[in-house]
């Protein structure tokens, strides 16, 4: 039993770390890579952001503002005030931690569309702020961001950042596998399922709705700070409304309480707009009309519902 | 000895004074029923013990400390657990997952270590398995163990709760009408667990409406009616009390 579990938990780890591996020598030229590199950094927001809604049950609709907020404290603390690039990202972890922190107590009392409604605005505020502050952002015109840079080493190659993103995701799904399963996690999932039996069984409910709040943030950032850097230009609307929605589409249509799932969703959700026209032209639609189709036809999302399907088809 | 004791303990509803005044002491070791009509309290009463509400007034001592308004978590640390008379059952989780939740604080829940999967997590894991495993099989449901909560019946839900709520080994165990809903032969089922349950040293406070049940399993019966106390004793003065008599049919040739 004990053995089946770890090789429940780190047999899928093993697959996306083998399929990461092998990628590259599929990936034709640079386009596929900016591809693989884009979604395996959504996938990482994916990933934090199913802990919350996925496994804790609660909605974030403002995600991308920690995302924005990640990638402009790593642009503006490297090229406006030259501090070394791991230093940015760590600075803007912990900043959007503590922004996090201090947001989830009153937001997170909030249940349902206030939720909704409260991480929305949140968004919305952060973007507003990027617009505004010319000075330190570029406001709506962007700014450029330098590359990314350690020990006088540079990541400046499309194989490096592929590297940097399939390494980081590997990590974020192992963390968020191991995290699962514990005591931790089952409470989170506990939050979800009925609060007043879980705090009835000893979990201070409030306190593990704010770690997972802040958990997800610090996630949302990271990929941001990497996205910054990997893209070498920041925009305001990477905080916009759209951006969190495209966040939360993923997270649906890979499949709620499924880590593999945020993956799948977000690697679909990058990748066809950029080979289908079509796609690309009606980018809103489509966003909306997979999410109408997802929770008509597919309420669990795309991998819990294949796992039932073939655990339900005659042998 | 007294386990719990409850002191002028009160809640009102806006204008709805829901309990008022209640003065009882629960007796470690024992088994209390709480009976009364239909919006006497009985759950308003549960509610405030295990910390769901805070009381308008009054106070509760467990062991001589004073819990009054303390929340649920931090009163399931000093060992209070109770079950639901609406079911609050994890559907997002396994049923043996359900039953390792309520071992919870018997469980390392370090951040740091959980993000890691720490060996010390591994063993926490497995001991709250096999914890559960075990009380899986004690209340009956071994043939659930790994299926999922959606797939049971409604008197096995029932079952899971109380062994999730004694996963916690709580010195108190509140059972909020445990056989509303059940069979004759699952309502039998149940009245032995909760001797089982005393028999092992648990205090229990149930409500209940099927009376054999309580009459048969409790020690000592508090019977409420419109938020306040109409008697309380064994259940055999209960059972001839005037007072009980008539508010359970309905009042007699004189009214006071």
């Amino acid at each position: 039993m004990k053995r089946s579990t770890v090789a429940s938990r780190y047999g899928g780890v093993f697959v996306l770390a083998a399929i990461i591996a092998i990628l590259p020598l599929f990936l034709a030229n640079s386009f596929y890579f900016d591809v693989a590199i884009n979604s395996g950094i959504a996938a990482i927001v994916c990933v934090g952001l199913n802990l919350l809604i996925g496994y804790a049950g609660q909605i974030s609709l403002g995600h991308a503002g920690f995302f924005a907020l990640g990638a402009y404290s790593s642009a503006i603390l490297t090229d406006n005030y030259g501090w070394p690039p791991v230093a940015s990202l760590i600075m803007g972890l912990l900043a959007v931690a503590t922004l996090a922190f201090l947001i989830a107590r009153p937001i997170l009392r909030l249940r349902g569309h206030y939720l909704a409604m409260a991480t929305l605005g949140m968004g919305i505020i952060i973007s507003i702020v990027l617009n505004q502050e010319v000075n330190l952002t570029g406001g709506p015109d962007g700014m450029p961001v330098s590359a990314f840079s350690a020990l006088g080493w540079e990541a400046n190659s499309d194989l490096t950042w592929y590297w940097i993103v399939g390494g980081s995701l590997i990590t974020t799904v192992w963390l968020a596998l191991n995290l699962i399963d514990s005591a931790v996690g089952r409470a989170l999932r506990a939050v979800h399922g009925s609060e007043v039996a879980a705090q009835v069984a000893g979990i201070d409910t409030t306190r593990y709705k704010i770690l997972i709040f802040v958990v997800s943030g610090i996630m949302a950032a990271y990929a941001g700070s990497l996205f910054a850097h990997y893209t070498g230009f920041l925009t305001p609307s990477e905080a916009g409304f759209f951006r969190s929605i495209e966040f939360v589409t993923m997270v649906v249509l890979g499949g709620m309480a499924s880590v593999f799932g945020s993956v799948i969703g977000a690697v679909i959700l990058t990748a066809l707009p950029q080979f289908l026209t079509v796609f690309h032209d009606y980018e809103h639609v489509m966003f909306g009309l997979i999410m109408m189709l997802t929770m008509i036809f597919m309420p669990k999302g795309l991998l819990p519902s294949l796992r039932n399907w073939i655990n339900k088809r005659p042998l | 000895m007294s386990l719990l004791e409850i002191n002028g303990l009160s809640k009102s509803f806006g204008g709805v004074h829901a309990v008022q005044n209640l003065e009882y002491t629960v007796e470690s070791g024992k088994v209390h029923s709480i009976i009364g009509p239909n919006g006497a309290g009985k759950t308003t009463l549960f509610n405030m013990v295990t910390g769901v509400y805070a009381p308008t007034s009054g106070k509760t001592h467990l062991n001589g400390r004073d819990i009054t308004g303390l929340p649920a978590y931090k009163l399931a640390a000093l060992g209070i657990s109770r079950s639901f008379q609406n079911l609050q059952v994890f559907f997002n989780m396994t049923v043996l997952e359900n039953v390792m939740v309520g071992a919870h604080l018997h469980c390392r829940r370090g951040f740091l270590e959980s993000l890691l999967h720490t060996p010390s997590i591994s063993r926490s894991n497995d001991g709250a398995r096999r914890r559960a495993t075990e009380l899986l099989e004690w209340v009956g449901l071994e043939a659930y163990i790994t299926a999922h909560t959606d797939s049971l019946p409604y008197g096995a839900l029932k079952r899971m709760e109380i062994a999730r709520a004694l996963a916690s080994d709580p010195k108190l165990l509140l059972l909020d009408e445990p056989a509303a809903g059940l069979n004759n032969i699952e309502t039998q089922e149940i009245d032995k667990l909760i001797q089982q349950i005393s028999d092992n040293g648990v205090t229990v406070i149930l409500v209940e409406h099927d009376m054999r049940l309580v009459m048969g399993v409790s020690d000592h019966i508090l019977v409420l009616e419109h938020g306040q106390k109409l008697a309380e004793g064994t259940a055999g003065e209960i059972r001839k009390n005037p007072d009980v008599i008539a508010a359970y049919l309905g009042g007699t040739a004189e009214t006071n």
